[in-house]
């Protein structure tokens, strides 16, 4: 299916949130998600199922003031 | 004292723009500062790296929500900060307007109200308004910060009068100016006002000598608060002589 990942339209065969941090090699602990503007904790990405279309970003710390 | 955390340093420091990681990380330790501001962005496989740097440093993390200019997106990047650095602290920005960056007050007060009620202990960038700096008090926020300036303009304290009353309304409230200061006499006259710290990033980081500026500022913001607590004489509008009359001699 086609989703969204920080901006960018991609296909995936991922199902879960999870599966698709692993699927894009993202640091799992080190990263923060968030599907269709809403967070989604560590602990529930799991059950996290992604539909057609979503919008996911994937956040990490970065320089900031 | 912020949200039961006392510190020595009342400078906090941004860390964006800085020359490489290395000046940064040399710049945060010339300062003192115990206090650093981070963001958060899209994943470019250097966040871990960042992190590794920041942990060196041995500072508190105070994630923000820059750039988020809705309610909405404010508190999700919150959220995500809080997972990410483990810290209940956000410095949060909901910011009304893209060229002047000045903060969408109602937008503020909102995110505040959730934030608050969801355990965030709130830092809010906010203007020097009483009433904006009152109805974020009522959302939970125990700490307020008003910008001196925009946002990297270095302008220093643009309405002075008007953070003096500020000042004086919430003499209760721990505040810090954020924002505008672009030079350390600046951060000496925030608190010789009477603010409890100042937050700045882009005087030190866009300096020719980041470090050396970094140390400046730290300086500055101890004179700073060193005169508050010491008192400050009052203005006068006419000379009054310091030296006494008593016992001059008569040589004319």
């Amino acid at each position: 299916m086609q989703i969204k990942l920080n901006g960018a339209l991609i296909e995936t065969s991922a199902m879960t949130l999870d599966d698709l941090i692993t699927e894009q090699g993202f640091p799992a602990d080190a990263v923060a998600t968030a599907v269709d503007g809403a967070f989604v904790p560590r602990a529930a990405r799991m059950n996290a199922q992604l539909a057609e279309g979503a919008s996911v970003e994937v956040l990490s710390p970065m320089q900031g003031g | 004292m912020f949200y039961g955390v006392d510190l020595r340093s009342r400078l906090m420091l941004g860390t964006a723009q800085y020359p490489s990681p290395a000046v940064l990380h040399d710049a945060i330790e010339a300062s003192g500062a115990e206090v650093i501001t981070v963001s958060l962005r899209r994943e470019g496989h250097e966040g871990a790296k960042f992190r590794d740097l920041l942990s060196q440093t041995g500072c508190r993390i105070l994630p923000n929500t820059a750039g988020c200019h809705s309610v909405a997106e404010a508190v999700t990047t919150a959220r995500m900060a809080r997972e990410l650095f483990g810290t209940d602290w956000i410095k949060l920005e909901v910011i009304g307007h893209a060229d002047t960056l000045q903060p969408d007050p109602f937008g503020l007060v909102e995110a505040a109200r959730i934030l608050c009620a969801d355990g965030f202990s709130v830092f809010p960038y906010t203007t020097d308004d009483l009433i904006v700096g009152e109805k974020l008090i009522e959302a939970g926020c125990q700490v307020l910060m008003p910008w001196g300036a925009p946002i990297g303009s270095g302008q220093g304290l643009r309405n002075p009068d008007g953070l003096r009353a500020f000042r004086a309304h919430f003499s209760q409230i721990p505040l810090v100016i954020d924002a505008g200061i672009g030079a350390p006499s600046q951060a000496a006259q925030s608190m010789e006002m009477g603010y409890d710290a100042v937050l700045l990033n882009t005087a030190v980081a866009r300096s020719a000598d980041p470090v050396r500026m970094a140390h400046a500022f730290g300086q500055a913001v101890s004179a700073g608060q060193a005169a508050y607590q010491a008192g400050l004489m009052p203005r006068r509008d006419m000379a009054v002589a310091s030296t006494p009359i008593f016992g001059m001699a008569e040589l004319a």
